[in-house]
């Protein structure tokens, strides 16, 4: 028995995605609910199963069932960090398919900006890190990139390109929060954080709602002509403090997207979009190394020369993903958003032409989480 | 106006144990009676062979930096005035993987691959923290003293 193809995501909606207008991080998915139900055809009376994650809340989706009014059947907070609304997809999946619910709703919200750009978290700190004065998960990502340098010969300049291409397509989209284009000399020269990561090798720091709503592939053949299918679905585990990490280059990424890749019986070749976690360019590159698209130590070279932006090889985080268009706190939700749309046809000027399968993986705190989902105009590959 | 005080931990089980071998200023990592793997940190149950059977071993202190970042950043108010601070993580001769900062080494001095061994710092009465300073510095102290 597999879920391959058995759902589709026939709602999405996300609101707010730099700076919202007085609405909590609750408020932001309830709203973000409402209109991708309505984006579905289906009202909240609908609604019986709820799937959410959280940084402000310990207990989500009590939180956002008595704010919404609802009392779903099924209820699933599972806390992988930013990726978790990806494994979700898949959990949601599972349930319809079990008839633990008939329409799922995965939904996130944050202000993360608002909250004066500090990182919201209620993760427990480690006694064998926090008393060295760690800031997470920044720190651990300097050290990821301090190897990936050692080991690789990976540079600075390489991961600025990275930043620059996000920009070129974050300037492809009408909600670009910084909208003039980036240089490599801006990023290098934009201050180190924690070395040998800059300002601009860092995601934006913003507020955001997204919510998605999930249903029976054949209910969703009569909801709307466009549904997009949940080809395939994987997880993995990493581990949960840094210092645990085995090898801080590399990761389990590629046994989630294997995972997935296998349940939808698809290669990578055959991707028209890609859709994966950027909250550092050093993430980023190291994912796209474990994922596939590149040899494990050649991901500073496939960064270059604008291999990533908008014309180059591979159509990645088509928005600008967390480095120029939206990051607030948890950025798996936004990159299922951006597939839904390129997968609907709805992107505008950075429309990948005719897209019809997308790969969207993210990862949780600091490489520690995976999961990976794929997503098809069609419930057969 | 209040200085910032020090970011509470609450070392509790294993990691209690930890910190207790740290005030009296030894570092200790667990060697399985199962299956012989070097263990950190302090488990009851080895992730290797689900043995409950872990022997406490002192470590010599010396190690590598496996990976380092200077951050230019405090994580909290109390450790402003230290910054910038570097943190290292280090490969201890034993064979465990250990978490600390980095001390009597200008940033720019860090590498990767640096030879380095435990200093016990006693920040407060009831707690001890681990650092690491480069090796040749401590052999630099005891040149110093001879």
């Amino acid at each position: 028995m597999s879920i391959r193809g058995t759902s589709a995501i026939v709602g999405a909606a996300q609101l707010d995605t730099f700076k919202t207008d007085g609405k909590s991080p609750v408020g932001l998915m309830a709203v973000a609910v409402n209109r991708a139900l309505a984006d579905a055809g289906l009202t909240l009376a609908d609604v019986d199963g709820l799937f959410t994650a959280s940084s402000y809340y310990a207990f989500p989706t009590l939180t956002l069932a008595e704010y919404l009014g609802i009392h779903p059947r099924h209820m699933d907070s599972t806390a992988l960090g930013g990726c978790s609304f990806i494994a979700q997809l898949g959990h949601a999946a599972a349930a319809i398919q079990a008839g633990l619910c008939d329409v799922a709703v995965v939904a996130y919200g944050s202000t993360q900006r608002t909250d004066a750009g500090k990182l919201v978290s209620m993760a427990e700190s480690s006694p064998y890190e926090q008393p060295y004065g760690l800031i997470h998960p920044i720190g651990a990502f300097g050290m990821v990139a301090q190897r990936h340098m050692a080991q690789y010969g990976t540079t600075s300049e390489q991961l600025a390109q990275y930043a620059v291409s996000a920009r070129e397509w974050a300037l492809l989209t009408d909600t670009a929060p910084y909208p003039t284009p980036l240089t490599v000399d801006e990023v290098l020269n934009s201050g180190v954080i924690t070395s040998p990561l800059h300002k601009l090798d860092c995601c934006l720091v913003t507020d955001g709602g997204a919510a998605v709503v999930l249903v029976s592939a054949e209910r969703a053949r009569d909801l709307r002509d466009n549904p997009v299918y949940l080809l395939g679905s994987g997880e993995a585990v990493n581990h949960r403090n840094v210092s645990q990490m085995p090898d801080l280059t590399a990761t389990e990424a590629a046994r989630s997207s294997q995972r997935a890749l296998q349940m939808a019986g698809v290669t990578l070749d055959q991707l028209d979009t890609v859709h994966v976690y950027d909250a550092f360019t050093i993430s980023l590159l190291v994912l796209l190394e474990d994922l596939g698209f590149c040899a494990k130590g050649e991901g500073g070279a496939f960064v270059e020369n604008g291999n990533l932006a908008p014309g180059g090889s591979l159509a990645l985080n088509t928005n600008g993903a967390g480095l120029a268009q939206v990051h607030p706190g948890m950025l798996g939700m936004f990159l299922i958003i951006e597939a839904v749309q390129q997968l609907r046809g709805d992107a505008g000027r950075r429309q990948v032409p005719d897209a019809r399968l997308s790969l969207v993986h993210g990862m949780g705190l600091t490489l520690a989480a995976h999961a990976t989902a794929v997503l098809s105009t069609h419930p057969e590959a | 106006m209040n200085a910032p005080t020090r970011p509470p931990i609450t070392p509790r089980g294993e990691e209690k144990v930890f910190f207790d071998h740290l005030r009296e200023h030894e570092l200790v990592f667990q060697r399985c009676a199962g299956c012989s793997h070097a263990v950190f940190p302090l488990r009851t149950v080895c992730p290797h062979c689900s043995s409950e059977s872990l022997d406490l071993e002192r470590a010599a202190g010396t190690g590598t930096v496996y990976s380092f970042t200077t951050q230019h950043r405090a994580s909290h108010p109390f450790f402003a005035a230290d910054a910038p601070y570097t943190l290292v993580l280090v490969d201890l001769d034993g064979g465990v993987r250990v978490f600390a900062n980095l001390v009597d080494c200008p940033p720019d001095d860090a590498r990767i691959g640096m030879s380095v061994e435990a200093v016990f710092d006693d920040v407060e009465p009831e707690l001890t923290l681990l650092r690491f300073r480069p090796a040749s510095a401590a052999e630099s102290t005891a040149e110093e003293q001879s």
